[in-house]
């Protein structure tokens, strides 16, 4: 999947990554806000969740 | 037709990779988001689930919604429970007589710097659950001791089972190893500066050849704690090698390009094999399969 997405904190463009899907990790390279691709058709992204405490291996 | 039904909650490099290697061997596969849909217990004959997701206490929690119904789940819910839990863990680990870095635990502050005492400094004081290395606090002495403790104080019931271990002196290096279905797959050297030499950390990752006697470790550590698809992370020193912890939710994105092993694909057929077993009905003791309900939503 080509394309872009806006970014929610900064409105800077974020490229998306071939075969992005529902749950992915993008930063902006902007302001450096982790954004979760929310939705597929259209694409939408928010801001990530923080990291919790049982997050990991 | 059964099929690989890869569960996540944040989709990460390697659940793409795997979703990526079923489909180029054209195994039925799909990547389900667990955030997307309601679950309930359902019968399915054939499917095998492969738990992928961040959370461990969310990875838990399907798994054992998934086992209740008989389901064939990569890991086990018990592997991840045994893995989640580091002093779980250790525990099986001094079971099964198999070396690790001495440890204590503790139920107090008091007791937890009294542990700390009989290792010796330096300890390291880890949290029970978490991962990525996240607050692990190396004590070098009594007063940062004193002070960590009086800090995981205010961290919360989970922080109050403390977990204190000798400090191991690793020449700047730890190993990272996969074992896949039972067997030693690939072991990565991890070098860093920090005293924790954690990938997610910034850990350089180079191949690490598996002679005898870390095979023999590594079989040993699934003999005691099991699994279909864990990662082992070992120090080596003069004493010989010495297991440090167990995951079940194996990250590998940075050891298939050092080993030349190609992970994922690895996985995906070893789980392969799995539907093979379930469609023959041959589930190793494990009641007869069933799944929850809860439409795939393939997000790549």
């Amino acid at each position: 999947m080509a394309g872009t997405v806006t970014c929610v904190v900064c409105e800077g463009t974020v490229a998306l990554p071939e075969n992005c899907g529902l749950g992915e990790i993008l930063v902006c390279g902007d302001c450096g806000t982790e954004l979760e691709v929310v939705a597929l058709e259209p694409v939408r992204a928010e801001e990530a969740p923080q990291v919790q405490e049982d997050w990991g291996e | 037709m059964s099929r690989l039904r890869i569960l996540y909650s944040r989709l990460r490099a390697e659940e793409k990779q795997l979703f990526a290697a079923a489909e180029a061997k054209g195994i039925p596969c799909s990547l389900e988001d667990i955030r997307t849909e309601a679950w309930r217990i359902e019968p399915n004959e054939t499917d095998v689930f492969l738990c992928r997701c961040i959370g461990h206490l969310q990875n838990v929690s399907v798994a054992r919604m998934l086992e209740a119904g008989g389901a064939r789940v990569v890991n086990p819910s018990a592997v991840m429970e045994l893995c989640g839990d580091k002093l779980a863990t250790s525990a099986a680990l001094a079971a099964a007589d198999i070396p690790q870095p001495a440890f204590r635990a503790a139920f107090s502050e008091e007791a937890a710097l009294e542990a700390a005492e009989q290792l010796g400094y330096p300890v390291v004081f880890k949290p029970v659950t978490g991962s990525w290395g996240r607050l692990l606090a190396l004590a070098s002495n009594r007063e940062t001791a004193e002070a960590i403790v009086e800090h995981k104080a205010h961290l919360g019931a989970a922080h109050q089972v403390y977990y204190v271990q000798s400090y191991v002196e690793k020449g700047g290096f730890d190993v990272r190893a996969f074992v896949l279905d039972g067997r030693p797959l690939c072991a990565i050297r991890r070098t860093s500066g920090h005293w924790i030499t954690n990938t997610a950390r910034g850990g350089r990752a180079e191949n690490q050849p598996m002679d005898a006697e870390l095979r023999s470790v590594l079989e040993r550590v699934h003999g005691a704690v099991g699994g279909d698809f864990i990662a082992v992370d070992l120090f080596l020193t003069r004493l010989g090698w010495l297991v440090n912890e167990v995951n079940d939710g194996a990250e590998f994105r940075n050891s298939s390009a050092p080993t030349g092993v190609d992970i994922a694909s690895a996985v995906v057929e070893a789980c392969t094999d799995l539907m093979k077993r379930e469609k023959r009905g041959d589930k190793r003791g494990l009641k007869r399969s069933a799944t929850l309900c809860g439409t795939s939503s393939p997000g790549a």
